[in-house]
Parts: C-alpha cells; structure tokens; sequence
C-alpha cells in the first residue's frame, strides 16, 4: 500500500511537469504582449525600445523558453513561484489568498452533490417505478442537462433582482459573518454542484439497482435484516464502486466550473484569478494556478484509488 | 401436529410473455428433528417454493397468491412481507442456504460482520459475544485457523469454504428449520459429501428440521427420510425415501430413477434418459404436464385435468395410471 502511493506520487510529479511544461509553451504561443500589462500602458508604440528591454530583461523574457521554464520550475522547488506582471506580487502569495476562497466553493460543492445526488439515486432505486423514482430521475436529468452559467444568470434575476433574498454577488468570509458568508454562496455552490448531483444520482440508482438483485442482497433479507440496513450496509458499499470514479472526476469539473461561476458572481477566488491571468497574459499566475489545480487533480485520483480498496476488499495494490 | 405445514401454495410470475404458474398448490409438511428432500428438476419450482414460505419472492413480478404456509401454529403468509414478525422468522427461525456460495456472500463486509449481524439481530449479543460466538461456529464447521479467518473476507475463501461459512451462517441463530436450496450443486463431487455429512451433523447436534432441495437424487437418498417430488409447479408423489426408491409410482419419478446409475443393476444396462423436454410453464395446459413424456399415458389423461394427490399404499401418487401393473 505504501509503496503504491510512493510509486503514485512519483508518477504525479510528471504529469505535473508535462503539464505545466505544455501550459508554459501554450502561454507563449497566445498573441499578446505581457509587457504591456506590465509596464501599465495601453499602447506598445508610446514606449521607448530602452524601456522595453529592459523590463524584458528585469522578467527574463529575454530567454528561451526552455531556459525561462526550468528557470521557474528551479525556482518552485524553493519556494519561489515568480511574481505577477499585474499585481506586482508574489504567485504564491496571491495564489494563497484567493485559493481558500474556490476550495470553500468546491468543498461545499462536492458535498452537496455527493450526498445529495447519492441520495437520490438511493431512493429512485429503491422506489423504482414508484413516483418516488420518477421525481428523483426527472430532477437529475434535468440537473445534468442545464448549462451553469444560464442558471447562475437566471438565478441572479430572480432570487437576487426581483425576490431580492439574497445577494447578487460577491463573497465574504463564513468566518467573518457566517450567514452572510451562506446567503451569498447558495447560488454559486447550487451551480456548481447540480451536474455533478445529477450524475451521481443517475449512476447511483444504475449501480444500486444491479447490486440489489444479486444473491448476496437475497441473503440478507433471508437473515430477517431490515431494508434500511440491507440498503444501507449491504447494498450502498457496493454500489458506490462505480460512483466514486465519476465523483473522482468530478473535482476537475468542479475546478473547471469554479472558473465559470467566480466570474458570474463576482467571487474573487483563483477560477477568477485565473481568467484575469489568461487574459492579461500573467504567465506566473496563470503557471502557479495551474500547477495547484493540477496536484489537487492528481492527488484526488489517487485518493479515489485508494478508496476502491477501502469498499471494496477485493482491490489489491500490487 | 408439524412443525411446518405448507398448504396449497401458489406462486405466480407476471412475465412480459404471460402468467407463469412457477408455484401451483404446492402441500407438504416437515417435523420437528425430521430431514426432508425436494426433488425436481431445474424450473420446476422448488426453490420457489422455499422462497415463498419465507415472503423472499420478488415482487413484482413474482406473487404469492395462495395457500398458507403455517409455523408454530401462525400462518406466515398473513405477515406483511418485510414486517417484524416476517424478519423475526428469517434467520432466527426458519434458514435458508443457497445455491451459489460465490456470490451469496456480500462481497464488501467480512465474514465476521456477516455473522455477527445475525447474532447481534436475532440474539441480541454483544461485539464480543458475537466474536466468541463466530468463531466457535466457524470451527464446527471446520474452518481452520477459524480466530484469524473470521476477519477475512469472502473472496479469500474456496467455493467449499464459502458454503461452510453459509451454513454456520445459517445456522448460527439455532434456527428450528433450515432450508438447504441446492446447497451443494455448485461444488465439487467429494466436497459435496463432506458439506452434506456436515449438515446432517449440524442439524442432528441442534435439534433442526432440514428441507433438502436439489435434483441430485443420490443426495435425498442418503439423507431424507420423507421426499417430494416435483414437476412443473406441482407435487406428483410424495412419500418415504425407502418408498420412492423402491416402488416409484408416478411415471416421472421411476423415469427418473432409470436414469440414475445404480450398484445393484446387471452390468451393461444402459440409463434410461426422459424423453422430451420439461414443459413451458407459460399457459399451460389443464391436462397432466408430464402427458407429453408419459410413456405410460391413457387416454384418460388426455381428457381429465391433472389428477391431485391420492394415497397408494403410504405414498402420495398425482396420477391416473397404475403403474406397478
């Protein structure tokens, strides 16, 4: 087991660094001077040639990009993640203040479509056939069909503009002020946890329903169990197989949705960050953001993997 | 008075291709200490009907909608399905092993917690009873190294295994009935016999009522010492073991017994197999089922429907003709 993570994590290490070596390279493909962002002109003919070189110089964009990439990568290994041309700060720095803020989001997010859409497909598969089903297998097609962004929009308009019950925007700290921290998150949390809930509950009545016709499920009725604990104990585990590799997934369109949602409610976390960073051609920032969401990635598919072995004995790691 | 009594049960299936009658007022008892076989072969309906004497049918499509099933005096027929009194017979009283050792066992929980669950249910013992309790079961059934096994899980043990801990599963709770549905078809040949041999100690030692099922008639023989036979949904002779083997009276049970090798036949003579195939249990027809494949049939048969259960000399025969002529 130990060795299966070592082994893991070594393997980890390079796909971050293909990773962020294919960003780095894509960055500098994008048309766009991030010169101008720096030196905060609008217009790269105002500038003198002097000046230029030199902030090329004082950036080391003067290099190759290979000598620029395993400058940065030596850099990492220390500490150093590079400084933003916008905001004049450390990656690192900036990356720590918003990076909180999207794992609040996607932690909330994730656990609202584990338990939720877990549960509903616990119930449709169960009740199967009944209304129970029909409700639960409506409401999640429905959730994995509708796009986020229009229902973030839609939201915005009603419960923010007309019924004004809750804030259009922006975030606060739950730690600072909790409900009003929970007030502004209900809408963004709800659109990033809906396709994924819908998935889960979809996959979840799929997998239960076979588990629940297999002889070990006769068995524990024969032993007098009652339904709850036959369904609970002897089928959930089971079924949840299938399930965890989809949730594993997940977390990148959690990520991928934070990107979209941060920009529709104003919330500075680093989906945000990121977009700002591709825009404005902020190569640190948008490396650093990479490389976090890609060993948050690579660590959550591992976490998957080994939870297989936790359900499921059988799982061997060798 | 029985311990069990099952009167004319019937178990319906509501299929896309029609009603199958897989259960059609099927009667038998067992004693108290009393072995027990049902003989038939696969779709006739035996482990069915097992399976509705505890309300373990699925349903839909399956119903049972007839007959009662009377235990100590209550018909567990009038329980609702997945209610207390039903779940207080199930293990506790009446306990049915299965077929397929494999994949009756739930994958995912260890031996112990599959054990125990029942102990914890049925006797109310604590972890540590349930431990003690588990592993003194597993030795009677001859798990070795039973303390470190009860940890283990089901894929870590053989198919014979398997069954083993299925019967000390079964039987963990001192049952007063305990149903053996094939419990030895998916196993090999010698451990077959030891699993049997197994069994009849167990139920000996505990004082419990066994109902063998299977088709395999060399394990009736051995071991029932009343049998059933069924066909098509139906009891078509019933009796002692001695009986039934000795004088067989319905066409289908001495077809059967011809295709069985036997010690005391002349050397050379072929088996004999049933011409034909068992019937389609869709729509079937009034008349005898085993018509078709009767090699002794009158034309009594062809115009009457099928005769019920009358008494020749001990045995219980659902047939117009006397064979023994």
């Amino acid at each position: 087991m130990i060795t299966y993570i070592i082994k893991r994590l070594i393997q980890a290490v390079f796909i971050l660094l293909l990773l962020t070596f294919i960003v780095y390279g894509v960055m500098r493909f994008v048309p766009g001077d991030p010169l101008l962002m720096y030196l905060g002109a609008t217009d790269i003919q105002a500038l003198s040639p002097e000046a230029l070189d030199q902030a090329r110089q004082e950036l080391g964009l003067d290099q190759g990009i290979l000598v620029q990439y395993f400058k940065w990568l030596g850099n990492v290994f220390q500490g150093d993640w590079g400084k933003s041309f916008h905001f004049k700060a450390d990656v690192l720095l900036l990356i720590s203040q918003r990076m909180p803020v999207t794992i609040y989001l996607g932690v909330l997010a994730f656990f609202f479509s584990s338990t939720i859409g877990i549960s509903l497909g616990i119930i449709a598969a169960v009740r199967r056939g009944k209304w129970a089903d029909t409700v639960a297998t409506l409401a999640a097609n429905t959730a994995i069909t509708i796009p986020i962004f229009w229902l973030g929009i839609i939201m915005i308009l009603i419960f923010g503009v007309s019924l004004g019950w809750l804030p259009i925007a922006g975030f606060t700290s739950p730690f600072d002020d909790f409900w009003l921290s929970t007030k502004k998150l209900i809408m963004p949390v709800i659109c990033l946890m809906i396709g994924s809930m819908g998935s889960n509950a979809r996959l979840t009545r799929t997998s239960m329903l076979e588990v629940i016709r297999q002889d070990y499920i006769r068995t524990a009725w024969s032993k007098g169990l009652k339904e709850r604990v036959i369904i609970l104990k002897h089928a959930l585990k089971n079924s949840l197989i299938p399930v965890i590799t989809v949730m594993g997934l997940q977390v990148r369109f959690i990520f991928g949705g934070a990107v979209l949602i941060e920009q529709v409610f104003a919330i500075p976390g680093m989906g945000r960050l990121l977009v700002d960073a591709t825009f404005g051609k902020d190569y640190m920032v948008v490396q650093g953001c990479v490389l976090v969401i890609g060993i948050i990635v690579v660590l959550t598919n591992l976490i998957v993997d080994i939870s297989y072995g936790w359900l499921d004995p059988r799982v061997r790691y060798d | 008075m029985a311990l069990l009594t099952v009167e004319n049960l019937k178990t319906y299936f509501h299929t896309d291709f029609g009603l199958v009658k897989a259960v059609d007022g099927v009667s038998y008892e067992i004693n108290e200490k009393e072995i027990i076989g049902i003989v038939g072969e696969s779709g006739c309906g035996k482990s069915v009907s097992q399976l509705s004497t505890l309300q373990l049918i699925t349903s839909p499509p399956g119903q049972i909608v007839d007959g009662k099933v009377i235990f100590e005096g209550r018909d567990l027929l009038q329980f609702s399905a997945n209610g207390s009194e039903m779940r207080s017979i199930r293990g506790g009283q009446i306990a049915i092993i299965f077929q397929e050792p494999m994949t009756s066992l739930n994958p995912t929980l260890s031996v112990f917690q599959q054990i125990g669950e029942m102990l914890e249910l049925h006797l109310k013992m604590d972890k540590e009873m349930q431990r003690k309790h588990s592993i003194e079961l597993l030795k009677q059934v001859g798990i070795p190294d039973a303390e470190r096994r009860i940890d283990d899980y089901p894929h870590q043990f053989s198919g014979g295994m398997r069954q083993r801990v299925m019967i000390a599963m079964a039987l963990s709770c001192n049952p007063k009935i305990l149903i053996a549905d094939e419990p030895t078809t998916a196993v090999d040949v010698t451990t077959q016999a030891q699993l049997l041999a197994l069994m009849q100690n167990l139920v000996n030692q505990y004082n419990t009522s066994l109902i063998i099922v299977t088709h395999n008639l060399g394990v009736v023989a051995r071991y029932a010492e009343r049998i059933y036979v069924m066909y098509a949904g139906r009891i078509v002779e019933s009796g002692t073991c001695d009986d039934i083997f000795n004088q067989p009276k319905h066409p289908y049970t001495i077809g059967l017994l011809k295709c069985v090798p036997r010690l005391d036949e002349a050397e050379g003579t072929k088996l004999v197999p049933i011409e034909g195939l068992p019937p389609n249990l869709i729509n079937m027809p009034s008349t005898c089922a085993f018509l078709p494949r009767c090699p002794y049939s009158i034309d009594k048969c062809r115009e009457e429907v099928w005769p019920p259960l009358k008494r020749v000399n001990g045995q219980y025969v659902s047939c117009y003709v006397d064979t023994r002529r």
